[in-house]
């Protein structure tokens, strides 16, 4: 079944145009890594899929709904949330009111505050510290929890692992693990190839705003994604 | 004794200061809007009980309680139809959306009730004339503690409201990050207008102060703005409980200015106010912001 369909999306900040007609598919339950460097507009395809930046043509759809005229706020409703890039807390709320914040009336289900602390364990005792206090790990371990919190059907990450100590970034991919072996349905962006393509089923990989690369993760020749990712050499 | 007595009076003053910034600063904090017309919308809320109180001769109390709901809807409505689109386009122009609506106010209200000097005093019953006399120098208006009673409750209801409700949490989300409260699923279109709402809903309750405790006519907002505007920056921008304090502060340097001189008592307000604003962001920075 087809949860997500990108089809022929535009997108542009003034006269710059960060995704060029741009189409794919993502199925239900699959994990899909957005790869490609930095600039080729793959924060900008998430942020218009959740819906923060109003695409210039093109359509988004959500399990056969159209939804690119939606806002944010609403898509969410619809089951899709944005971890985004830089993580952006509420520095000011504690751990717990960034999580309560962010949990949806309308669509209960298998996270809520107690399961989404079971999960970071390392948030335990940090329940009642403001975000502005925390460290970088747990701040990413809040920002995925908040949008784990509207039970989302489609989990967009941007970037998880950016700024964080190496060591930080695996406890972040083993939690993470978890939560995608119950089957949710992914679509990441990593800047880390070998962890993309351990993470992931299946790569897309952008250039100058365009799909220059797709395929099984499994299937991809590592050189082949390489030069996709840096084009050096146009695709067949 | 009589500075004493000046201090006290000072406190009441400045309790009344205090919930006419009240919702200058909630627009400041929440939507970093400066509103200009703060001042008009709170000589607005005064016309509008006038209006009741003219109508079906009831108590300016109840006629306030009817007014509420009235202002309420009128603030949500002026974020969706003018200071939403205002927002949209950069930070000076809610500075002069809100300059002309606040001459748009005016002028209506001296079309629709002639430029002549009101009050609701006399509709507010023996509150308005009621003192105590706590010993040979010191008074004690029931007014006053009327108005330093709702301006702390006003306060605390807000501070609960903001640290203990997931609306207070989602109005708190909403400032801090517009962009990410809309990816949680926070309608950021809604909370904005209910803080407006919720501003109105204060500026009137300031209003209808003024016009139990003095007088007002249509032009009366500007000076109401810049008190309110005093209190706000003395107490630190943004801060709710510092709005209060300030507000007091400034009640209380203009009380002790009229000791000096009766004619000193704004200026020492004004002063009060330069004084915070030099030694918060030192002299020689404003100095420079000046020259440039």
């Amino acid at each position: 079944m087809t949860l997500l369909k990108v089809d022929a999306l535009d997108c542009r900040y003034g006269l710059l145009q960060a995704v060029r007609r741009v189409s794919f598919e993502v199925e239900a339950g699959e994990t899909v890594a957005l790869i490609g460097a930095n600039g080729a507009g793959k924060t900008t395809l998430l942020r218009a899929i959740a819906g923060v930046h109003r695409p210039n043509g093109g359509r988004v759809e959500l399990d056969g709904v159209d939804i690119t005229t939606l806002p944010a706020h609403r898509r969410v409703g619809l089951g899709i949330a944005l971890v985004p890039e830089g993580r952006r807390l509420f520095p000011s709320l504690t751990v717990e009111e960034n999580l309560r914040v962010a949990a949806s009336p309308r669509r209960p289900g298998r996270w809520n505050v107690r399961s989404v602390l079971d999960v970071f364990p390392m948030l335990q005792q940090r329940r009642r510290t403001p975000a502005a206090s925390l460290s970088g790990g747990e701040q990413q371990a809040v920002a995925i929890g908040r949008a784990l919190m509207s039970n989302p059907r489609l989990l967009l990450l941007d970037e998880v692992s950016l700024g964080l100590a190496p060591i930080v970034v695996d406890a972040v991919y083993r939690s993470l693990a978890g939560i995608l072996s119950e089957g949710a349905t992914v679509l990441l962006v990593e800047q880390d190839l070998t962890r993309a393509l351990r993470v992931a089923g299946r790569v897309i990989c952008m250039l100058e705003g365009r799909v220059v690369l797709e395929g099984a993760a499994a299937a991809l020749d590592r050189d082949h994604v390489v030069s996709a990712y840096f084009g050096l050499r146009k695709p067949a | 004794m009589t500075l004493l007595n000046a201090a006290l009076q000072g406190v009441f003053l400045g309790a009344f200061y205090a919930v006419l910034a009240c919702g200058l600063s909630i627009m400041f904090g929440v939507m970093r809007i400066i509103n200009l017309a703060h001042g008009d919308i709170a000589v607005f809320g005064a016309y509008v009980v006038f209006v009741i109180v003219e109508h079906t001769g009831v108590s300016a109390f109840v006629a306030f309680a009817a007014a509420l709901p009235v202002m309420v809807v009128l603030g949500y409505l002026l974020q969706l139809t003018v200071l939403e689109r205002s927002l949209k386009s950069g930070i000076l122009t809610p500075l002069l959306a809100t300059f002309g609506l606040s001459i748009v106010i005016q002028n209506l209200l001296q079309l629709t009730f002639s430029p002549d000097v009101r009050s609701l005093g006399g509709s507010a019953g023996a509150l308005t004339t009621a003192s105590w006399q706590v010993t040979g120098g010191l008074s004690v208006s029931a007014l006053g503690i009327v108005v330093l009673v709702v301006a702390v409750l006003v306060f605390g209801a807000l501070q609960l409201f903001l640290s203990r409700t997931r609306f207070g949490w989602m109005m708190r989300a909403t400032a801090e990050d517009a962009d990410a409260a809309e990816l949680v699923g926070i309608n950021s279109r809604h909370v904005y207008a209910s803080a407006t709402a919720l501003a109105v809903a204060t500026a009137a309750l300031g209003g209808f102060f003024l016009a139990i405790r003095s007088v007002f006519d249509p032009v009366s907002g500007p000076t109401q703005l810049i008190f309110a505007f005093e209190a706000v920056v003395i107490g630190g921008m943004g801060s709710l409980w510092g709005t209060l304090l300030g507000g007091i502060a400034l009640g209380v340097a203009q009380t002790l200015g009229a000791q000096v001189h009766p004619q000193f008592s704004v200026m020492a307000g004004h002063l009060l106010f330069l004084v915070v604003l030099i030694a918060r962001y030192g002299g020689g920075r404003i100095a420079l912001r000046v020259a440039r």
